[in-house]
């Protein structure tokens, strides 16, 4: 265990309580403050965050620090300066809901009621949070030390320098150090700001930068002078000046995320001995403060304009920022036995540190840490120009509000499809994923809103209209009309062979693989407790040859779940084709009539049935097309070498023209399309958290064979399933003041009354995803049900905005709301 | 010549004259040149005389009932002066607070320059000096030019050490002219320092508690232990954060500052931000269970040992002593 | 009163010293910079002087032009002038420093602007050159007085202490006088934000001094710094003094030795 900060002490606790032994923990800091980020922290905990993954974390992370006896409430107040900002907080609020958190928005009055010293004329209210409170993480981080040691599992080395980690084929052996080498199976990289310094050691790579925060602290305050102990005041976060106002004892804690990005060099930082208080602690850099001292002013006038309250500390605190805002958890992809638990902040290291120790040792973690795994990125977001320009422009959302589907503006262009050039033209608006450029919708479609007019559900409300294009339904209810072509060159593609791959894939994955050659299976992974680890397609190609197709979200996560699990006798490879497979799906009543027009092969239903697979050679180019949707349409997806992707495109485009073809954007094929053939998706309804069951997954029989999960699999179908996903429709989207109002999901799903649905294993309800069903007219959410509530036309609400909008249960299961018999894919 | 500025008490020279002394032997050795050295004040006379054993032959003894209270611009006039009448060659003296200024005042009325607190001198052309900056973390090669080459030799960098051969000490006395602008600046009484009540912030000796007291109550035996030195009680933050102590007593960072002779630690690790607010201190004396703990790098001494036994030990101890 | 005092912008060490690769710095990449703990004492001194006896205080500095952050921190906490002798940020020596104060204290008086005190710190954090006030006060025909730590002003004298051997030297001088502080003499005050929101708005006066001199150019200047380097490493080993209640008797002679037992 390299590093004792807050991450590094309750890795050490987490891994003794899970059973392991023999752990050294290494700082080149002397305990309890080693000099990293945990010792310069303000150590306030709020719990409401939108990711549930991050809320999960954090509220596992308060009781564990409840339990150490480490953790005062203080309450906490999220003010709010703009009506924009109420506004958010209302979907706070329902997050909040969803995740089990008590919370309530309160008037500036109330605010100044718990908070005597604020200026509330200023605020229109505030996001109030009761269990939110302060802990001390370098004593939490001495007592799992103790802890550990006492049961006889932890070693500790401070002061010790690792210099370098011994890697052998790909596997960790050990690390060295200034006192000495260390024979270890497994190394675990919890540096902070240091981790790519170490990791790269090892040949591995954290993509996380040291970036400042700065914070100061005043007083004597006269106001608290009186006080016993470190806090007796709320907490209070000035959100729309991306501020924290926080008593610590005596003093006044004022901290800023909004000054410039300020990132270091992970190589850049001092070393602890030429540091003037410690390597994370840099000297204050008043000009980027300035601003902000003058809005803490307005806010908290009576502390601060008192001339006998002086600014006694000031620093540039370093922290951690990854490029996507989330931390950096798992064993590497690079080095086996090397895990990272980077880029942790303090509300969430002891949750974190318990997942990571589970799925260290068993591989089976409580709280699903997807978002969170290090074998998401993919080898451009390992780049610094990546990680610098992502993590300054996160830096000042750090507050902020941040639509769910809000695109980065910086470091675009990085993964093109070969078809760019014509998505262009075709006025295409990107949005990212992976990489990748993707038309969301495009521009020149804009005609068919007049077409198809109020099917189009157009949007009124700002907010769900960010982001978001009526044209995207227009392009949906073409696509069901005529035929769509949908650019899906994201997708992750990897292909298994050897003499072995029908039996390591058989052991794999839940549905059958054992299939004839030319099938293309649809199948969930599980991990050994039966949690859905991915979803996605396989094609058999050949006897020893199979090609898996995945989103490109997860694409890098799902290749390094199959390599993990290759037997050690060599007898499967993994080759990653991600870079070198184009696809473009194309999709809809005339989809057979288009591809046909420009290739020889035969594509009636009966040559070429859904769920199979064949090389077809459309204009020169020889392309494999397997017949599935995704969108719950006829028509193929068909990947093609991707230097041949262009051609491939304009081929099918000309051909496309007098059959009326459209381009559609992935609005269609993630949201719209997806939901009306109640498809799951991985992240939104497939997570650990549930099971295949639940999910309306289950097939009618269990494959013989063993796979990894199918123990638990058994099991789940042998017991009555907790919740049932369902999907929703919205009966009545009109607010309050006569505007209506789309979801755009994670909201809370209620009685009608409002009262919340909790499962049997304490699980809320909320909208695991949603959107619009143009084909059916209505918006539709799915989301996980208990059972009581999950029968057809079920009268529930959903809470949006802070206001409850009716919606009925219209399908419990996997049953698609729109052609529920498929009809059309099978045509 | 070379001539030193000896400070003296008693009728004996100060320690740190004599290191200048040594120091400035040597150097004399090395040029073939001749030691003096030029002494203030009623008893100049008498330790004078004991400075033939490091070598001086030929002593000045400023020769003013005007200067028997120390008065640094009239000092330093008469160095000045008789710097005009003997033509040294390097004058030095101690890097005391008189030895500073005094030739700082003569180095200035000839239009001189001065390196202070000087390790190492290269005499020659240049004429070069390893001197301390930053209270000796760091040290500065330079070159000094003049005439005549003043300067202070740093305190304790030189062991105090009697010349082989004695010499015999020629006195000479110096009567300098003075102006009464001169004169302006001089002592005019001496007095005892104060006792009173002692605020944290510039008590003479901190009793500092930590986690390691426990709990609010155990904080009497540093009390205790505080009242006997005449000191205060200071905490760090964990302690005022626990509600043991009030928020005025903390030192640190977000705290007081303090500067004591002594600042006594007891059950405290030694975050760093707790070490901003006690690392003026002369002495650092640790009390902690643990010998890892990082005020263990800062401090000068340790008890290893629960503060618990140690505490009241040391407060029996010394009214052991005050009774006896 | 008017009072002036000077300043000196020094790195804020803390850890391990290292070098600029020429030696002739401080690698001053990780630090962050301040005055001298003497002169943050005389700022504050001069802040009281003023809020006790009315008038105007000014600092002044000689340095770089990211030098004006000193003097922003001592307007922040109530001095109400600043004036920056404007230099390229390379070190100048004593006599060099002290004539071109001089040349800016005689630049104020002529525009009618007198000052009844100087203040210093005893010593500059990083020089350590102990003479820059002396040399000043003689070239304005001043008395001085170094070391204070302790200082009344009333009826146009200045009576001033100084740590002696035990006690206090006591001395008393006519106004307008030089006064060099030492730490100890007040607790400086911390800025206030309002303070330091004002400080940020204020003016700084500048002025660029004569080049400095060298060597054989003038008056001999000096000392010259040629490099710098780092002594050797004296590992601050702290002495045990024994385990337990054992170690009383070795605790109370250190107090003793340290001259902090009251009898």
């Amino acid at each position: 265990m390299i590093g004792a900060g807050i991450v590094g002490n309750s890795m050490a606790y987490h891994l003794a309580r899970q059973g392991w032994r023999d752990i050294v923990l290494i700082d080149k800091g002397a305990l309890p403050n080693p000099g990293g980020s945990t010792g310069h922290a303000s150590n306030f905990i709020f719990t409401t965050d939108h990711s549930k993954e991050m809320t999960a974390f954090t509220l596992d992370s308060v009781r564990q620090y409840k339990e150490l006896g480490v953790f005062t409430q203080s309450g906490g107040i999220e003010v709010a300066r703009t009506p924009e900002r109420m506004e958010e907080f209302k979907r706070r609020l329902a997050s909040a809901h969803s995740w089990g958190i008590e919370a309530e928005l309160i008037s500036p009055a109330r605010i100044k009621e718990l908070v005597p010293y604020i200026e509330e004329s200023i605020l229109l209210g505030g996001f109030y949070t009761p269990g939110v409170g302060v802990v001390d993480s370098l004593r939490a981080g001495t007592l799992m030390r103790e802890a550990a040691t006492e049961m006889g599992a932890l070693t500790i080395s401070a002061q010790t320098e690792i210099t370098g980690i011994d890697v052998v084929d790909g596997r960790v052996t050990g690390v060295r150090t200034d006192r000495g080498n260390i024979a270890a199976e497994t190394v675990v990289i919890a540096c902070g700001i240091w981790s790519p310094r170490i990791a790269r050691m090892a040949g591995a790579s954290i993509p996380l930068t040291p970036a400042v925060h700065q914070m100061i602290s005043v007083g004597p305050v006269p106001a608290f002078a009186d006080t016993v102990g470190e806090i007796t005041f709320p907490i209070v976060r000035d959100m729309d000046t991306n501020m924290y106002e926080r008593q610590h004892g005596g003093d006044l804690e004022v901290g800023s995320y909004a000054h410039r990005p300020i990132l270091m060099a992970p190589d850049d930082i001092p070393s602890i001995a030429e540091s003037a208080q410690s390597p994370t602690e840099l000297p204050f850099t008043d000009d980027d403060f300035d601003v902000q001292m003058e809005q803490a002013l307005e806010l908290m006038p009576e502390i601060l304009r008192d001339e006998r309250v002086g600014v006694r500390y000031a620093i540039n605190g370093l922290l951690s920022l990854t490029p996507d805002g989330m931390p950096i958890l798992g064993e590497t992809p690079e080095v086996r036995g090397l895990w990272s638990v980077a880029a942790v902040w303090i509300k969430e290291a002891p949750g974190i540190a318990r997942t990571v120790a589970e799925w260290m040792t068993h591989g089976t973690p409580d709280i699903d840490p997807h978002s969170s795994d290090i074998a998401r990125f993919y080898d451009h977001h390992r780049v610094a120009a990546h990680i610098d320009a992502r993590s300054a422009e996160g830096f000042n959302k750090t507050y902020g509000i941040v639509h769910p589907m809000e695109q980065w503006n910086s470091n675009r262009n990085v993964r093109l499809s070969p078809a760019n050039i014509r998505q262009r033209e075709l006025g295409a608006v990107f949005f990212e994923a992976a990489g990748w450029e993707r038309p969301y919708w495009y521009g020149t479609n804009e005609h068919l809103v007049a077409d198809y007019q109020k099917l189009v559900m157009p949007r009124a409300a700002e907010w769900e209209s960010r982001w978001w294009s009526p044209i995207i339904n227009a392009e949906h209810l073409a696509m069901r009309d005529r035929v769509g072509m949908v650019d899906l060159a994201a997708f992750a593609i990897f292909d298994i062979t050897g003499s072995g791959a029908l039996d390591y894939l058989q052991g794999l994955v839940v549905n059958q693989v054992d299939v004839k050659v030319g099938r293309v299976i649809y199948t969930p992974l599980l991990n050994p407790a039966g949690g859905i680890v991915a979803d996605l397609t396989i094609i058999r190609l050949g006897r020893d040859q199979y090609r898996v197709v995945t989103g490109g979200g997860m694409g890098m996560r799902d290749k390094k779940w199959f390599t993990d699990h290759l037997p050690a006798d060599g007898s499967v490879q993994v080759q990653d084709l991600t870079s070198a497979l184009y696809t473009i799906g194309v999709w809809g009543p005339l989809a057979r009539d288009l591809v046909q027009s420009v290739t020889s092969s035969d594509l009636s239903n009966a040559a070429f049935p859904f769920g199979t697979a064949q090389t077809v050679d459309i204009d020169g180019v020889r392309t494999l097309m397997s017949r599935i949707s995704y969108v719950g349409e006829l028509g193929w997806e068909i990947y093609a070498p991707m230097e041949q992707g262009l051609r491939l495109w304009d081929a099918l485009w000309i051909a496309g023209q007098p059959l009326g073809v459209v381009p559609v954007g992935i609005g269609v094929y993630a949201t719209t399309g997806r939901l009306e053939k109640g498809y799951r998706a991985h992240g939104n309804e497939l997570e650990l958290d549930f099971n295949l069951v639940e999910a309306g997954m289950a097939r009618p029989n269990v494959k013989e064979s063993d796979f990894v999960g199918k123990a638990a699999y058994v099991a789940q179908r042998a017991t009555p399933p907790a919740a049932i996903l369902c999907t929703l429709t919205v009966d009545d989207p009109t607010s309050a003041s006569g505007v209506r109002r789309y979801m755009l999901g994670r909201e809370p799903i209620t009685t009608p009354d409002g009262g919340f649905l909790v499962d049997a294993k304490g699980r809320r309800s909320y909208a695991t995803s949603a959107g619009s069903a143009p084909s059916i007219g209505r918006h539709v959410l799915m989301s996980y049900l208990p059972p009581e509530y999950a029968v057809e036309g079920t009268k529930l609400a959903v809470e949006y905005f802070g206001e409850r909008y009716p919606v009925t249960v219209a399908v419990v299961g996997s049953t698609p709301i729109f052609d529920p018999e498929n009809a059309r894919i099978r045509t | 010549m070379i001539i030193t500025f000896v400070e003296h008490d008693g009728g004996r020279a100060d320690r740190s004259s004599l290191e200048a002394l040594t120091f400035a032997r040597r150097l004399a050795s090395g040029l073939g040149d001749s030691l003096g050295a030029v002494l203030f004040g009623p008893e100049a006379a008498a330790a004078a005389a004991g400075l033939g054993a490091y070598g001086v032959t030929e002593a000045h003894l400023v020769d003013d009932s005007r200067l028997d209270a120390y008065a640094p611009a009239a000092w330093g006039r008469s160095l000045a002066g008789l710097v005009g009448t003997t033509s040294p060659a390097i004058v030095l003296a101690a890097g005391t607070d008189r030895g500073q200024e005094v030739l700082a005042y003569a180095a200035a009325m000839l239009d001189t320059p001065m390196a202070a607190n000087c390790i190492e001198v290269r005499p020659g052309e240049p004429f070069e000096v390893t001197r301390q900056r930053w209270g000796g973390s760091l040290l500065e090669e330079a070159r000094l030019d003049g005439a005549v080459r003043f300067l202070t030799i740093a305190e304790h960098a030189t062991q105090p050490e009697e010349a082989v051969a004695p010499s015999t000490v020629r006195v000479a006395a110096f009567s300098p002219t003075l102006s009464e602008a001169d004169l302006r600046v001089r002592v005019v009484a001496r007095v005892a320092p104060e006792v009173g009540k002692v605020s944290l912030a510039d008590a003479r000796v901190v009793v500092g508690g930590g986690r390691g007291v426990g709990g609010a109550e155990a904080f009497s035996e540093l009390e205790e232990l505080a009242g006997l030195l005449h000191g205060a009680v200071g905490v760090s933050r964990v302690v005022t954060s626990a509600g043991w102590r009030p928020h005025s007593q903390q030192v640190g960072q977000t705290g007081t500052r303090i500067a004591p002779d002594i600042y006594i630690a007891c059950g405290i690790s030694g975050a760093i931000q707790h070490i901003v607010g006690c690392k003026a201190a002369k002495t650092i004396l640790a009390i902690n269970t643990d010998r890892e703990a990082p005020i263990m790098s800062r401090a000068a001494y340790a008890v290893i040992g629960d503060l618990h036994s140690v505490v009241p030990a040391l407060s029996a101890e010394i009214r052991r002593r005050q009774a006896s | 009163m008017n009072v002036l005092v000077c300043v000196k912008r020094v790195p804020e060490t803390g850890g391990r010293v290292t070098l600029s690769s020429d030696a002739r710095e401080i690698d001053t990449r990780y630090l962050g910079f301040t005055v001298s703990p003497h002169e943050e004492c005389a700022t504050e001194e001069a802040v009281r002087l003023i809020e006790a006896n009315g008038g105007s205080s000014t600092v002044l500095t000689l340095g770089p032009e990211a030098a004006s952050d000193q003097l922003r921190a001592a307007m922040a906490i109530g001095i109400d002038r600043a004036i920056l002798l404007e230099t390229d940020g390379q070190d100048w020596d004593p006599v060099s420093t002290s004539v071109a104060i001089v040349d800016a204290i005689r630049a104020e008086a002529a525009a009618g602007v007198s000052y009844d005190l100087l203040l210093f710190g005893n010593e500059a954090a990083d020089s350590g050159d102990f003479q820059v006030a002396i040399r000043v006060a003689l070239a304005l025909g001043l008395p001085c007085i170094n070391g204070v730590k302790s200082l009344a002003v009333k009826d146009g004298v200045a009576t001033a202490r100084r740590e002696a051997g035990g006690g206090w030297e006591v001395f008393e001088v006519p106004l307008p006088a030089v006064l060099a502080v030492r730490e100890g003499i007040n607790l400086p005050r911390y800025p206030s934000v309002p303070g330091r929101l004002r400080a940020k708005k204020k003016e700084i006066e500048r002025s660029v001094p004569v080049a400095r001199l060298v060597g054989a150019m003038g008056p001999a200047a000096g000392p010259e710094k040629i490099r710098l380097r780092l002594p050797a490493e004296t590992e601050g080993r702290v002495e045990i003094l024994g385990t337990g209640a054992e170690a009383a008797p070795a605790v109370v002679d250190l107090l003793e030795r340290i001259g902090v037992l009251a009898r």
